[in-house]
């Protein structure tokens, strides 16, 4: 490269490094108060701890019930995921395969339902299952994350295995497989990239969500957004405490992420692009 | 394949997700669609009431001001969110040896939940601010954006773009680099500039990125919530209500199904009519290239 262009790259180089540190810096400031008293933050919130204290993470482990709400919303997020997984890869394979008008009727029924608001459920689905709702709020709230997440996940397998020759099942099919052993032995290995989109996609949302589970669920199912924002309302003034519980919060998500970058980026931009 | 084999099929694959669709999403559509022209109160009906819910809706002056507040909110996010992620896309994608470590920083917010930044921006806009500017005498930060309907729009606008444009970003980026290296060279031995080449051949070839972020950035504009509640709870004095939370308030805190049901209609309506404009539009002039 010539001397010409490694200016503007330069230029390019700090522009980038400002703005990285713009993107990160409400998180500095959540770790860096997380471990302060509070009249230390209110004299300065950008200085160093003075001392490393794990006092305030203690109380906001207590108050936030924090391992009960990490429970919560592990056993929701993965029940919903692997659910959404076998129902809409299956659903995807029955409506890709069998060329009849009401698969192609029900898959634009899919696609054109993406757009409704979940606003737009929320109040008839309140009063519809009530009962549903009182009896096991934790499985309503899967029920119908299932429902409503059905739609995106099925399209995505539906892409996917349009793409598959249909010689495969058919071979499959006059060595005299059923089925459901086509399916689970030969096309549901092949849709592993597909899979790990629908898995990532769902799961963000799902362990994000905040607006179903405030309405349905109770404070022994709390999920981990849901008693922090109770939390904070609470311990608002409690400045310390109310950081340690807020970077208690993000742990989990982002530690998922550096582990999984590559398929987390791979996963959006499929997710997002279709 | 005869008759009952289809049968057998479709129960096997296809029955329980189409049954937990509709009971989730078809049903309590055209439930709550059907509610809005009864005298519903969450629990039961008595009689039609026609478009009782609608006229009702449309006499609160609260309604007026959400939905104004929405449409700048949406329309002010649109631009920002879109001008912002395909800044950082460019210098992303501009072959810095730093630009994995840039990509994770600019994506990161987006993986943790609105209630959890809006909070985050909470303690920043109403205690690390206040402290830091009266430390260090900036007049700007003095009071806190939150406490005034202006300020609190713009302190919306800015945890949006801090939210979203990291994954927005991830769109542009994927378009800018489906660019094929051919096309990019060709233009570089006919002598065009960086910036020509970026309007002319970059930006017309990944016409369908941009309609893909557009039409994400419009329907999230529209359904925002989860920062609307946690960054300024709608105040002050229900100011800073987007439609999401009004619709939320009106009926789960004051017990207004009907009307609640009935401007939730109207949302779905203009996030549809705005959605197929866009599209529309976008695609066309994908085609015109």
């Amino acid at each position: 490269m010539s001397k010409s262009s490694s200016t503007p790259r330069k230029i390019i180089f700090a522009v980038g490094a400002i703005l990285s540190f713009a993107y990160v810096m409400p998180f500095v400031l959540v770790f860096l108060n997380a471990f302060k008293p509070k009249y230390d933050i209110l004299e300065n919130p950008l200085a160093w701890p003075k001392q490393v204290s794990w006092d305030n993470f203690q109380q906001a482990m207590l108050k936030m019930n924090f391992f009960r709400s990490l429970t919560n919303s592990i056993i929701i997020t993965v029940i919903s995921v692997s659910a959404l997984i076998v129902f809409s890869s299956m659903l995807a394979y029955y409506l890709a395969r069998t060329k009849t008008k009401f698969s192609k009727v029900t898959f634009l029924i899919l696609v054109a339902s993406m757009i409704v608001p979940f606003q737009a459920l929320m109040i008839p689905f309140m009063s519809i299952f009530a009962q549903f709702v009182s009896l096991n709020n934790r499985a309503a709230l899967i029920f119908f994350y299932i429902g409503f997440g059905v739609a995106l996940s099925t399209f995505l397998y539906h892409g996917f295995i349009s793409k598959i020759p249909m010689d495969l099942d058919e071979a499959a099919a006059m060595d005299g497989a059923s089925d459901l052993t086509i399916f689970w032995k030969i096309m549901f290995p092949m849709l592993r990239p597909v899979t790990a989109t629908v898995a990532i996609v769902n799961a963000l949302w799902i362990w994000n969500d905040f607006l179903l589970p405030r309405l349905v669920l109770t404070q022994e199912t709390q999920t981990l957004p849901l008693s922090t924002y109770l939390f904070y309302g609470q311990y608002s003034t409690e400045y310390g405490q109310a950081m340690a519980g807020l970077l208690l919060a993000v742990l989990p998500i982002i530690i998922f992420y550096l582990i999984l970058q590559k398929q987390f980026i791979s996963g959006i931009t499929t997710g997002a692009v279709k | 394949m005869n008759a009952g084999s289809k049968v057998r099929k479709f129960a096997i694959f296809a029955a329980v997700p189409m049954a937990i669709f509709s009971a989730v999403l078809v049903y309590p559509f055209a439930q709550g669609f059907f509610l809005t022209f009864t005298d519903w109160d969450g629990f039961k009906y008595e009689k039609f009431t026609g478009t009782a819910n609608y006229t009702k809706s449309f006499k609160d002056p609260v309604f007026w001001s959400t939905l104004g507040f929405t449409l700048k909110f949406v329309v002010v996010s649109l631009v920002a969110v879109n001008v912002v992620a395909f800044g950082l896309a460019l210098i992303v994608t501009a072959k810095l040896r730093s630009s994995t470590f840039l990509r994770t920083f600019f994506f990161v917010p987006n993986l943790i939940g609105g209630v959890v930044l809006g909070v985050i921006w909470q303690f920043i806009f109403n205690t690390a601010l206040i402290s830091i500017s009266s430390r260090f005498n900036l007049p700007f930060f003095k009071d806190s954006w939150l406490n005034e309907t202006n300020t609190a729009f713009w302190a919306l606008i800015i945890v949006t773009v801090w939210q979203s444009s990291g994954y927005m970003m991830i769109i542009y980026i994927t378009g800018l680099i489906t660019v094929e290296q051919d096309v990019l060279e060709a233009a570089r031995v006919d002598g065009a500039s960086a910036l020509r080449t970026l309007l002319a051949i970059k930006m017309p070839l990944m016409a369908q990125a941009f309609t893909i972020s557009l039409f994400l950035t419009l329907r999230n504009g529209f359904m925002a919530y989860d920062v609307n509640v946690a960054l300024t709870g709608g105040g002050p004095y229900r100011t800073t209500e987007l439609i999401s939370m009004h619709i939320f308030q009106d009926a789960f805190a004051f017990g207004n199904f009907g009307t609640g049901q009935s401007k939730a209609v109207i949302m779905f309506l203009m996030v549809a009519i705005a959605a197929l404009v866009q599209v529309s539009v976008s695609k066309r002039l994908e085609v015109e290239r």
